[in-house]
């Protein structure tokens, strides 16, 4: 699927009447907001919501959240306006959002513009006024929707419901090969801090004697790349689908897949340099990088009927008994079928007990489902960060 | 973890009386606690003062002592229960303070039992400023900078450290009495003393001011297994500088990105684990730079709060329930999530809504009271509200308040401000700022303007704005020129239709008939702990106008029961009692029991009281709505206070389904013309009366009426504004002091009878058959309010021809008004023993609880029983006699908490909570009343007695018991001489206008340990202000009528020999007690008990 917004950059909308349609016939009227996507430029994506109360800006640029439409549950979007930090990327992902109120002028010394102006900028459009609440209800009982939306003059609401039919399912998609990297580079950059923002680095003679991990890029999150800096590495970022010698070539300690969007049963081309790295190298997956940890584990992977997305799932850490309120964003998930002898489950999610961490001290590998870098979210599991530091140095001495 | 085996009973310390900054929300999380106690199997001893609690009805906890929360009175209960764990952290306060004072005695060591749900280092590091701050400087968080006091020296060298404005907080203490903000050496003088002696350590911290911070709290929990999760984040509306109990406060958190609040989330954690809070919740509040997010710790409260009912109710988390699972080895991931069943306990709610408190104040009551809000709370109640949006939420809170205000209209404003007046008001924090603050944005003052002048969040005054300009939008148009899309838009922003109509000039009826032709209703949302991430299995709903609903409504049949509001005085948590006791009972019966109320501190507004919950404003929009989506076959407005009856007529008028005593009936009773008529017929007698619409109107009135009499206005909640009065000069007064007159609010004067005692009787019946629940007589004399006497049960000096006359007069009254269900009836017997009828109430009056307690029948459920059909027959319910003990009810007063005030009871209502006093004779019952309401008896000192003529009589006994217990008596010299002719030398001090040295230098100095002082008129009462005020100010007990006086010198031997000072578990006085009505209380309650046990309802 091609990504057209931004080569067209459309009309700022002023509160147009637009709609959200769903595969299923169920329509959402609203107010058009950010940019206003008409008729013949409509949005289009996997209708999903997200549970978080705070942190909308860095959901709207994580992309994983490419390919889909984003209902914030949380009434009040746009509060906090947004700024150059609280950023997951270099831009919007999300393709569009729907809210039930979204806040024109933002109250937060950070702040530097407003919601509407950032998602103009990106030619993003969201639609407000609208029951978020049904939706979620909906979307709960009934499984995730492909949908479409647009606003404005000329939109036929018939159109878009046969062309949010039109759309198939999320599953078979791969939309990796949209925003991974293409050029292989070096991380330098430390975590947000209150005092100093983004902008705290280290130096090459600071970063040349740590332990050199190379981070695969399936639409990498940058508070992954920084919380590595942070817990001692060197980083070096190569494009999904690198070959497992054009990565050992970079003579890493350590491998990290990382997370993305889309269906992770599509993703063969990465899934094979992992597989023939394991054991070699200690790995580290988070969320799409864990889905093809799995599958190069000898596991599979499924759908699930609307997903794991927010900033409050508990997940027990089957090592040490303890829980861990996590940050998710995940559509599919991996079964414990199938999977190697070598390995075992190391984390499961106390909602509905699917697999949330895999584990092989063999291998020198583990994964986690969910968001350890959180960003939103609770910083409960940064330890998964030391855990892969300690794994990659132990093994190096 | 599985729950300690080594622990098999536990005692829970409740929190005592309500006062301001201790209300019934510790009910709710001590009743919470005691139920999911009780379902691991432990037992379960309670210990409480407060009979108006739901936990303290027998049948919760296996024993229940009624007794004073003191450390004497709870190692003896120690003594004799042996529990081997003791929960402190569920009564607030008075409990953590009282179990550090237990373990600074050895008491749990003796004894060999445990502090669990907080360790006593933990409480201490918590509560001890100083070990506070320290703790933070050790995980790298900042404190505001402060030095902590113990002398007025040591104040004055904080200040040139810290510079003006400063904060003061007295260590230990509730509600953050004695505490306040300091802008010059003259303030910090007069204050320091006063926040010393309010310290129980005399210590006071010395802080530099953060006035103008965001605050923000988070509440959190924690387990044995360091699981720590945050439930709720809250923001306050009112910035630093206003206690958080007297804040408007929002949640979640409105103005923080994702980033600042992880770092308050890793904050509070780190809080948690330093302190040491092994299990349960706290609550951690933060200051917040709002130009550059600096944070301070502000403080952390090891234990369930205010706050953590609050966050309970606006998430759906049952914060003190999990709290005593954690308490007995539980872990969060072992317990489920009672909403959703299949997700555990062990995650942080998300909410898809906001949710909105206001504090209620009272300051009407207390004249004198400094308005101006500041680090002491001042607020008697609160509301909370919810919509789906802040402006939603906002505008349903100010329709719950019962302030006769429906949203940003004028009622609560000074009239005619000019411009800059406004803004100036804006800019002090006052019970009404908010209002204030829409009125200068309507005068179009900016958001910015605004925010330099209070320090409001922007974005708050942003949507404050958008409501305003939305308002001004609407002038001039008419209601029938209004789209259903605009209407409905109108709707979602939260403007009730009684504001519609003033905006459109319509009345409210008219607006609600259009919205309803035109098709805008509300929908109901769940409150469901997961933004319906999962389905939810507990109708917990409130009202939005937006899409779509939840919960359909079931085709059951169903009874409402319309809840009290928002604590006030007048109205506390009495009421709730009944209306929690009205949902068990119904529901017992078979009803589907539907709740409404708005108040969170409550138990009936927990979700699992009722089978439905509506967290909504009692107004008539409101419970329309729910009646007309619910279809009851039955609606109860009798026991939720003045709240419900103030909407009953118009309930009943739009066909609303009201069962029990009719809408008439209780019309019957209030109006002072039909009434009349009964009381007639009947041949019954009550004072002599008139009604007067002017001033003019008012004299006359006056002397048909003869002195001395009561004056007050009409339609009035808790005596507000009564007056007793001696001379018509007085009348001239009352009528000057801008009471408002009118044909429709005419003035009422009561002849008033003096000294005659006064007695309150509560009857119940079910339209043919009438029992009377008991009889009170008061300790003060009639025309004190009812609501601030004393009184006991049984009667100690009536005679028994006299009670059983009042009975009789009882009985005829409630069957002549058709009651069904509950009746209260206060009389006044004169000294001559002639009986007058003061006042009727065909519904629930404050003391049923108390009867309730003192008979061991379960009134309140027999009344909605009866209500809802069944006979007294049917229920098998006699009257009780309770013998071999005596109960006595006294009344808490929040005067230490508004310095300068007069602390002289009158008709006025002035108290807060109530406390009961149990005991063999009177004299030990009212002791214990008197420690059960933080009044110190004292044993030895001097006692000082300034009384008026009226009341000289019984004056020689008193000084003789006095001196007999070793008290030195000192006197004024009216009532020194008085004695002296009764052959008692007692020592002569000057009033204060005789001059220096005078009495209140004597309090001043720390001479006198108790004062008895009984004014007559208004001059001699002002003479005699000052000396209640300093005796206030430095918590020297004081009695201010004869009768009291009497008693507490009765009570004082029992305090000296300590005999008073035996404790009794209620279940013991009830059962032995009452061989005779045994089975038939066993009746009630086992029925009741019973099937609750069977259902789960109750365990």
């Amino acid at each position: 699927m091609k990504n057209e917004r931004h080569q067209t950059g459309g009309p700022e909308a002023r509160g147009e009447t637009g709609y959200l349609a769903f595969a299923d016939g169920t329509v959402f009227k609203g107010r058009c907001f950010g940019a206003l996507r008409g008729a013949a430029n409509p949005v289009t994506g996997e209708a999903v919501f997200n549970t978080s109360m705070y942190g909308y800006q860095e959901i709207l640029t994580d992309p994983s959240y490419a390919g889909q439409v984003m209902c914030f549950t949380y009434p009040h979007i746009g509060n906090v306006g947004c700024n150059e930090d609280d950023v997951e990327s270099s831009r919007v992902y999300t393709e569009g959002l729907v809210v039930r109120a979204a806040h024109k002028t933002p109250s937060n010394f950070r702040a530097t513009t407003s919601l509407q102006a950032y998602l103009a900028r990106n030619n993003i459009m969201g639609l407000e006024g609208i029951d978020t609440r049904v939706i979620v209800s909906h979307l709960r009982d009934n499984g995730a929707q492909m949908s479409v939306m647009a606003g404005g003059d000329g939109v036929k609401v018939d159109d878009l419901v046969d062309r949010a039919k039109s759309l198939g399912s999320m599953e078979g998609k791969d939309y990796v090969k949209h925003v991974a990297c293409k050029e292989t580079y070096t991380w330098d950059l430390l975590p947000w801090s209150l005092n100093h923002g983004n902008a705290r680095k280290l130096s090459q003679e600071q970063l040349v004697s740590r332990p050199h991990v190379v981070a695969v890029d399936c639409g990498v999150k940058t508070n992954i790349l920084r919380l590595l800096v942070d817990v001692g590495f060197r980083v070096s970022v190569v494009p999904a689908g690198t070959s497992s010698a054009d990565i050992m070539a970079l003579r890493p300690d350590g491998v990290f897949l990382s997370n993305g969007p889309g269906d992770p049963a599509t993703l063969g081309y990465v899934v094979k340099p992992a597989k023939e790295l394991l054991g070699k190298v200690p790995m580290f997956g988070i969320c799409l990088g864990h889905q093809i940890l799995g599958q190069a584990f000898g596991g599979s992977t499924y759908k699930l009927k609307f997903g794991h997305r927010g900033g409050n799932h508990p997940v027990r850490d089957e090592t040490t008994g303890k829980v861990e309120i996590t940050v998710q964003n995940h559509g599919f998930a991996v079964r414990k079928e199938g999977l190697s002898s070598k390995v075992r489950v190391s984390h499961i999610n106390l909602n509905d007990n699917t697999v949330e961490g895999l584990e092989s001290k063999e291998l020198k590998a583990f994964s986690v489902q969910y968001h350890p870098e959180a960003s939103p979210g609770p910083h409960d599991s940064r330890y998964l960060f030391k855990r892969f530091f300690d794994l990659v140095v132990g093994a190096g001495s | 973890m599985p729950k300690r085996a080594d622990i098999k009973s536990i005692l829970l310390i409740g929190s005592g009386p309500i006062v301001i900054g201790q209300a019934c929300e510790f009910d709710y999380s001590g009743t919470q606690a005691i139920k999911a106690l009780k379902q691991e199997g432990y037992r379960v001893i309670l210990v409480n003062s407060n009979p108006a609690t739901i936990m303290t009805d027998p049948e919760f906890a296996d024993r229940t002592y009624i007794e004073p929360i003191t450390a004497d009175f709870v190692e003896e209960i120690i003594k004799i229960e042996r529990p081997d764990a003791v929960l402190p952290t569920m009564g607030g306060q008075t409990a953590l303070n009282t179990a550090l004072e237990l373990e600074e005695r050895g008491v749990f060591e003796k004894y060999g039992c445990k502090l669990i749900g907080a360790n006593v280092e933990a409480i201490k590091t918590a509560e001890d400023r100083d070990l506070f701050r320290k703790a933070m400087d050790e995980i790298g968080l900042e404190s505001a900078r402060s030095v902590l006091a113990t002398s007025i020296k040591d104040a004055e060298e904080a200040a040139k450290k810290l510079g003006y404005p400063l904060v003061l907080r007295p260590s230990r203490t509730l509600g953050g009495t004695g505490g306040g903000i300091v802008r010059s050496p003259d303030e910090l003088h007069r204050k320091v003393g006063i926040a010393l002696s309010a310290s129980p350590n005399h210590e006071v911290l010395i802080e530099e001011s953060l006035l103008g911070w965001k605050e923000i709290e988070l509440e959190v929990m924690r387990d044995l297994k360091d699981n720590v999760v945050i439930v709720c984040g809250i923001e306050n509306f009112d910035p630093m500088g206003v206690h958080t109990g007297d804040s408007i406060t929002v949640a979640p958190i409105q103005t923080l990105t994702d980033k600042e609040y992880q770092l308050l989330r890793d904050a509070a954690i780190k809080v948690m684990r330093r302190i040491g809070v092994d299990t349960g919740g706290s609550n951690v509040q933060f200051a917040l730079n709002p130009t550059n997010g600096r944070i301070i710790v502000i403080e952390m409260n090891p234990r369930v709060s205010r706050s953590s009912a609050l966050a309970s109710k606006a998430t759906g988390f049952p914060i003190a329930k999990i709290a005593a699972k954690l308490a007995v080895g539980y872990t969060l991931d072992e317990i489920s999530n009672d909403i959703t069943k299949e997700t555990p306990a062990c995650f942080e709610p998300s909410i898809d809504y906001v949710v909105v408190k206001i504090p209620r104040f009272n300051f009407e009551k207390f004249p004198a009271a400094d308005t101006t809000l500041g680090t002491q709370m001042k607020s008697v109640g609160e509301v909370l509200s919810f919509g789906r949006t802040f402006q939603e939420a906002l505008q349903k809170a100010i329709s719950s308040m019962e302030m006769e205000t429906y949203g940003f209209d004028r009622a609560k404003l000074t009239k005619d401000l000019g411009k800059q007046e406004l803004l100036e008001a804006s800019g002090v924090p006052g019970p009404h700022r908010l209002w204030y603050v829409g009125e200068a944005l309507r005068a179009k003052f900016s958001v910015r303007d605004l925010f330099q002048t209070t320090a409001i969040d922007p974005w708050f005054l942003g949507q404050i704005e958008e409501l305003i300009q939305t308002e001004e939008q609407l002038k001039g148009r008419k209601l029938a020129t209004l789209s259903k899309d605009e209407l409905f838009e109108l709707k979602s922003l939260g403007f009730t239709d009684r504001r519609l109509a003033q905006l459109v000039g319509a009345k409210e009826a008219e607006v609600r008939d259009y919205r309803k032709n035109v098709g805008v209703t509300s929908s109901f949302k769940s409150v469901d702990t997961c933004a319906a991430e999962f389905v939810a299995h507990t109708p917990y709903l409130y009202s939005s106008y937006d899409q779509g609903s939840d919960a359909p409504p079931t085709s059951k049949k169903k009874i409402i029961i319309l809840g009290a509001g928002p604590n006030r005085i007048g109205q506390g948590i009495e009421f709730d009692y009944c209306c929690v006791h009205a949902a068990m009972a119904l529901k017992q019966d078979g009803f589907e029991t539907i709740m409404v109320n708005c108040n969170p501190e409550t138990v009936s507004t927990d979700y699992d009281t009722s089978d439905r919950l509506y967290f909504e404003p009692l107004t008539v929009e409101s419970v329309m709505s729910i009646v007309e989506r619910e279809k009851p076959v039955g609606v109860i407005v009798q026991f939720g206070g003045q709240t419900p009856l103030r909407i009953s007529n118009e309930l009943a008028a739009l066909g609303v389904p009201i069962i029990g005593t009719s809408v008439d009936s209780i019309d019957v009773a209030e109006d002072r013309e039909r009434f009349s008529a009964l009381i007639k017929k009947l041949g019954l007698r009550q004072p002599q009366y008139a009604t007067a619409r002017s001033a003019e109107q008012a004299l006359e009135a006056a002397r048909y009426v003869g002195f001395p009499l009561m004056i007050r206005p009409s339609f009035v909640l808790g005596g507000r504004a009564m007056r007793v009065i001696y001379n018509e000069e007085e009348v001239k007064a009352y009528m000057q002091e801008g009471v408002e007159v009118s044909h429709d609010r005419p003035v009422l004067l009561d002849r008033f009878l003096d000294a005659a005692i006064e007695v309150d009787v509560d009857a119940v019946s079910d339209g043919s058959e009438v029992l009377i629940a008991g009889v009170m007589e008061h300790i003060e004399p009639a025309g004190i309010h009812s609501g601030d006497s004393s009184c006991c049960l049984p009667p100690q000096t009536l005679s028994p021809a006299i009670v059983n006359e009042l009975k009789r007069q009882a009985k005829i009254l409630a069957k002549e008004l058709n009651v069904v269900g509950l009746m209260n009836i206060q009389f006044a017997v004169t000294q001559s023993g002639e009986i007058y009828i003061l006042e009727v109430n065909p519904r629930a009056s404050r003391t049923v609880p108390f009867v309730s307690k003192a008979t061991g029948i379960p009134w309140a459920k027999v009344a909605s029983r009866l209500m809802a059909g069944k006979k007294l027959r049917e229920l098998g319910v006699r009257e009780v006699e309770p013998a071999g003990y005596v109960s006595v009810k006294a009344s808490v007063f929040p005067f230490s908490k508004f310095p300068g005030v007069d602390t002289i009871l009158g008709p006025e209502m002035k108290s807060t909570g109530e406390v009961m006093g149990i005991h063999a004779n009177f004299a030990g019952a009212f002791a214990k009343s008197q420690f059960a309401s933080n009044i110190h008896l004292p044993s030895t000192g001097k006692v000082f007695l300034s009384i008026r003529d009226r009341d000289k009589e019984p004056v020689p006994l008193i000084a003789k018991r006095l001196s007999a217990q070793g008290f030195g008596v000192v006197a004024t010299k009216g009532t020194a001489q008085y004695l002296k002719e009764h052959g008692i030398s007692v020592e002569v001090v000057n009033k204060v206008r005789d001059g220096s040295p005078h009495i209140v230098d004597m309090l001043g100095a720390g001479e006198i340990s108790m004062v008895i002082n009984t004014p007559e008129g208004w001059q001699p009462v002002m003479d005699s202000k000052s000396i209640r005020i300093v005796s206030n100010e430095l918590r020297i007990p004081t009695y201010t009528t004869i009768a009291a006086g009497k008693a507490v010198s009765e009570a004082l031997q029992m305090v000296k020999d300590r005999s008073f000072q035996t404790v009794r578990a209620l279940q013991d006085y009830l059962n032995p007690a009452q061989e005779s009505i045994k089975v038939k209380a066993a009746m009630v309650y086992g029925a009741i008990v019973y099937s609750a046990v069977i259902s789960g309802a109750i365990l």
